[in-house]
């Protein structure tokens, strides 16, 4: 059977339209040879009887209809995994980007991956603690959660990406509490996925894993901002197969961030227009929401096996607009989001946490005796609503003047700059246990009156409260 | 069968050829794997089909073969404490033959061939059965009797028929019809997913569905057999509510649909319901329930297909006599997928790019909620145990309901979207989830100023005799509290507290007791998560009277602060938390508001 075609009918913006073609399958890969000898990857997007439209990832520019050649691979798109990934640089596609050789795959798997079956799926419920006091203390992290960070242009979510990315460990259970928050070792690795993120932000990441060694433990694909933007379609489909190779196979803890999910929907969008296709809010494709799930969907943990994927992607949500369709169908699918507040920031607060409308779906299961401490969630609810109505005490305080507050609201109010002052605030590389975040909690609790510690049990009350005078 | 080949491979739509001989919504097999499929169009010679699986390395001229049946669910013994995807086929089963990730093509059938089911005939030979009848029973479990039926559209005269063990394939007897053909009786019943169920008659609902929620139970009421709608932005704990529903409530047969949502929750689901002890019958929640779930990452055909496969098992418990409650989360994503094989058929497009007939599919979906007079005479003698909560049916006309609670997610919280929209002109319930609410910790988040229940006036009667005569007053009361509340707030967010009148004072002070001490429910605390409606009356009744002791200690010169700070507070705060059976709490708080709030108590300084 004929494999090879120069029947190029119709080429519009990354997509070709192939006449003439027999034996096509929907989504099989294609390579494309254009007249100046140069070589681009595709797949098929759809085939109508003998016509095939065809999806070009790095762009139809230097193509032309009569002189490009098309070649049908007879597969879908696939990376080669294997242990030996780790520590190397890929491009989008999954070819070496840093020099070295290519890898000798230890197989071959179809980047789509399969959906992991409801029922072989085991709960995420070990703490992870990420060394931040806003995360750890009220947002906790669990291990097989996708927790994505919504940031918007000019805030600091890679440093704090980073920084989880560095100090993240997973802490001993035991129905000891004497032993429980030791730090387990256990076989990690980062995977990254940048999608149209600049060289620059790139660059931060890998010499911030450079410098703590954790790049011996890493893969990378890089798509940058001047690579070609339809390649991003499949960028992070690559990260999360290795991801699963790296989890499922060799057992390893992996960590997988996708940055930024903003410029890989917009390279979705470009294809649906291009197809002409009837867009949803704001032009989006209809599909977005499964489109996103696909690959969200891939983090969790496998009952029986040892290796887990959690993942956090990042999203600049445009014009800071939570209700963006893409921060939204995030959101829907995620379990949780960390929100990141330009007023904090601008206030000089890192890492500028919007602790209230921030959320882990998970915590409940990843917190408390045995895990963490036993007041835990008790304590991270009492901050919650201290906060908030700190919060609207200060807002009270704009409009009435500062002297119009009831004892109450005053406290509330000293409260909510004090959590903002020492609890969220932290170093970049200042790393608090969750003990040490527990008690700094506590200590805030001081500033309030006691009978408005509502949402604790009285012993934990009794046991943990410090006394004021000491 | 007939066979067909493929000329089209768009996503999860193909378009197939020479299929002149099926008929809309039948069932096909796709590709040399077998994928599932469904006819959705025909024109000329042509049809497109939505495949229920990944279509990746399908292609023209691949074979499309008819099964000549439209998408059926198997009913039978065996549904009980199954979880399925959206087209019935049995998770568990998948992963025993495939591993921890789906595969394409495989299936497996809904009920499983093998279990043995233990059978007693109710009827005997010679016995005129009437569509629905019941001929015996299995007792699947000790929570609920199966009751074994004559299928819809089938009467006759009992030919034959034994009580023994049978798998849901052996005829447990014959049937012989008008048209003297013999009909197998089996225990097992095939519907197609897209037609309703038939019924007798449909009933006016009457009896309300008890939550054990008390903002659900007391402000915005759902009824056996009625349908509501939980909106809510994410983050809003719309999922937790749903899941308190489903364990608490009174309703016998539960049914899950997880269509489109997370995979984690879905196993929080499966892990948490074998755990959760039933609190009616002491055993495991899941004996009760039937999971659907195709979460949002397993192919969006399928989706779309799953509220169909689960309303169509609720329909068939309902026949039975139970009550039923399905909770679809969330019907955004099913019309999402309604509208994604739109967009692939090259639909015009309504609002959105929803399809045009979005507002038809939801209302007609919605409709297949209900209370019923079932197809069949009453239950006979012995099908009913004395454990099942319908006891008191037998021997009359049989009855049984569909409630249905579906979530919607709009996205960016904008209730003014297409299915929200045309959600809300069908469903007679709105719980409305507020995030701003969750943000201040306050759960469940359901704002009582925009959320509404349609049928209080239907419930009255239950309330009457079943709570007492002042649960409705005491009620309404309350409401004109939060709603004077909302006015006063701002008011007050302007001039300060101190600028309303004591009066005021003492109505915001007692519409913040409503909202904390009664409103507000932890759903991860064992003393909180249930409250009968016994106790949502007394709630009611000791806020009440703190609010009218208040007005009358102020009325004798009480100063405010005094009132506010009464000891008997801190037991009102608490008074959720007491035992159910320990109602004289009650008694003693009630006291306590009488000691201190009049005359001695009050007095500053010489209190004692």
């Amino acid at each position: 059977m004929k494999r090879e075609y120069m029947t190029t009918r119709d080429i519009v913006g990354p997509l070709m339209l192939v006449e003439n073609v027999s034996g096509v399958t929907y989504g099989e890969l294609v390579e494309l040879e254009f007249p100046d000898g140069r070589r681009s990857l595709g797949n098929v997007l759809e085939v109508n009887e003998d016509v095939a439209l065809v999806q070009a990832f790095q762009g139809t520019q230097g193509s032309n209809p009569s002189q490009t050649k098309v070649r049908f691979l007879g597969r879908g798109l696939t990376l080669g995994v294997s242990r030996d990934m780790l520590g190397r640089v890929f491009d989008g596609l999954g070819r070496p980007r840093d020099g070295g050789p290519e890898i000798l795959p230890d197989k071959d798997v179809s980047i789509y991956g399969s959906p992991i079956n409801p029922t072989a799926r085991d709960f995420p419920d070990d703490f992870i603690q990420t060394g931040v006091s806003s995360i750890d203390g009220l947002n906790p992290l669990v291990r097989g959660q996708k927790l994505p960070i919504f940031s918007a242009s000019g805030l600091p979510h890679n440093q704090l990406a980073a920084q989880i990315a560095r100090q993240a460990a997973v802490l001993a259970r035991s129905d000891d509490p004497q032993k429980v928050g030791e730090k387990l070792e256990g076989e990690f690795a980062v995977v990254f996925a940048a999608m149209g993120i600049t060289f620059e932000d790139a660059d931060f990441f890998m010499s911030e894993l450079r410098n703590t060694a954790a790049i011996e433990r890493s893969v990378l694909f890089l798509n940058l901002a001047d690579d070609p933007a339809v390649e991003r379609i499949a960028t992070p489909r690559m990260a999360l197969t290795a991801a699963e190779y790296l989890a499922y196979e060799c057992d390893m803890h992996v960590l997988v961030i996708l940055t930024d999910m903003t410029y890989y929907c917009e390279a979705l969008r470009e294809v649906s227009a291009a197809r002409k296709e009837v867009p949803g809010r704001r032009g989006f494709p209809g599909y977005l929401y499964t489109d996103l799930a696909t690959i969200y969907e891939r983090a969790g943990r496998i009952k029986g096996r040892k290796g887990s994927i959690t993942q956090i992607p990042i999203l600049t949500m445009p014009e800071d607009d939570k209700t963006h369709p893409i921060p939204d169908l995030t959101g829907y699918i995620t379990e949780g989001q960390i929100i990141l507040d330009r007023n904090l920031h601008r206030r000089g607060i890192y890492p500028p946490v919007a602790v209230l409308p921030s959320l882990s779906r998970l915590k409940q299961k990843g917190i408390g005796p045995g895990k963490t401490r036993e007041d835990h969630a008790d304590l991270s609810n009492q901050l919650f609503g201290a906060y908030a109505r700190g919060i609207q005490a200060k807002e009270l305080a704009v409009i009435l003047g500062e002297a119009a507050l009831s004892d109450d609201d005053k406290a509330f109010s000293r409260f909510a700059d004090a959590f903002e002052g020492e609890f969220i605030r932290q170093a970049e590389h200042e790393e608090r246990s969750v003990e040490e975040t527990l008690t700094l909690g506590w200590k805030l609790m001081t500033l309030l009156p006691r009978t408005e510690l509502k949402r604790i049990k009285d012993d934990f009350v009794e046991r943990y409260l410090p006394d004021m005078e000491g | 069968m007939e066979q067909g080949r493929i000329v089209k491979v768009a996503g999860p739509l193909v378009v197939a050829e020479g299929l002149a001989l099926s008929r809309m919504y039948d069932l096909v097999r796709v590709g040399a794997e077998g994928l599932m499929g469904e006819i959705i169009e025909m024109r000329g010679t042509r049809c497109s089909i939505q495949v229920y699986e990944e279509t990746e390395g399908l292609g023209p001229g691949d074979p499309v073969e008819s099964t000549g049946a439209p998408l059926s669910v198997e009913l039978g013994p065996g549904l009980l404490g199954s979880v399925y995807d959206g087209v019935q086929r049995p998770l568990d089963a998948l992963e025993a033959l495939t591993g921890a990730f789906l595969a394409r093509g495989v299936t497996a059938p809904g009920l499983s061939r093998e279990a043995k089911w233990a059978f007693d005939a109710t009827v005997t030979v010679g016995d005129r059965v009437e569509a629905g009848d019941v001929v015996g029973i299995v007792q699947e479990n000790k929570v609920i009797t199966h009751r074994i039926m004559v299928p819809p559209n089938v009467s006759g005269t009992v030919q034959d028929i034994a009580s023994g063990t049978y798998t849901v394939e052996q005829p447990v007897g014959h049937i012989l019809t008008e048209d003297g053909s013999l009909e197998d009786l089996l225990l097992m019943q095939k519907w197609p997913v897209r037609v309703p169920r038939p019924y007798r008659g449909k009933l006016s609902v009457d009896e309300p569905l008890v939550t054990g929620t008390r903002v659900i139970d007391t402000f915005f009421p759902l009824m056996k057999g009625g349908v509501s709608c939980i909106p809510g932005p994410f983050g809003a704990g719309k999922t937790v509510t749903q899941h308190q529903i489903a364990k608490w409530s009174n309703a016998e047969v539960v049914i899950f649909i997880g269509c489109g949502e997370r995979g984690n929750e879905m196993t929080d689901v499966l892990m948490e319901f074998p755990e959760l002890v039933d609190p009616y019958s002491g055993e495991p929640l899941l004996k009760r329930t039937v999971l659907v779930a195709n979460t949002s990452n397993m192919p969006v055909a399928a989706r779309e297909a799953s509220v169909y496969t689960g309303i169509t098992m609720a329909e068939y418990f309902r026949d039975m006599g139970y009550n039923v409650v399905l909770q679809a989360d969330s019907t955004s994503r099913w019309a999402e997928a309604m509208r994604e094989i739109s967009g692939r058929l090259e639909e015009m497009p309504g609002d959105e790019g929803y399809p045009a007939y979005l507002g038809t599919k939801l209302a007609a979906f919605y409709e297949r909620a209900g209370k019923v007079a079932t197809l069949g005479g009453p239950l006979p003698e012995g099908t009913v145990s004395g454990e099942d909560a319908s006891a008191d049916k037998a021997g009359s006309e049989r009855i049984g309901s569909v409630s249905v609670v579906g979530s919607v997610s709009p996205p960016g919280g904008d209730l003014s979207e297409p299915v929200v929209q045309n959600t809300l002109r069908v469903v007679k319930v709105f719980w409305a989830l507020q995030d701003t609410l969750a943000f201040q910790r306050h759960f469940p988040a359901i704002d009582w100023l925009t959320s509404y229940s349609l049928y209080l006036d239907k419930v009255k009667p239950y309330w009457v005799e079943n709570v007492g005569t002042e649960f409705r007053p005491r009620r309404d009361h309350c409401m004109e509290i939060l709603q004077r509340e909302s006015e006063l707030a701002e008011i007050a967010r302007l001039v300060g507290v101190d600028a309303l009148s004591p009066e005021e004072q003492i109505l915001m002070e007692t519409a913040k007791s409503i909202r904390e001490d009664f409103m507000q429910q932890n759903a991860f605390r064992d003393d909180d998560q249930f409250t009968s409606l016994a106790k949502q009356d007394r709630l009611l009744k000791m806020i009440l009277l703190f609010h009218e002791k208040a007005l009358e200690a102020h009325a004798q010169g009480a100063p405010l602060k005094r009132i506010f700070t009464a000891p008997v507070r801190e037991r009102i705060t608490r008074a959720k938390y007491s035992e159910e059976d320990q109602m004289s709490v009650f008694d003693e708080i009630g006291s306590d508001i009488e000691t201190q709030l009049v005359g001695e108590g009050l007095k500053v300084g010489d209190a004692r």
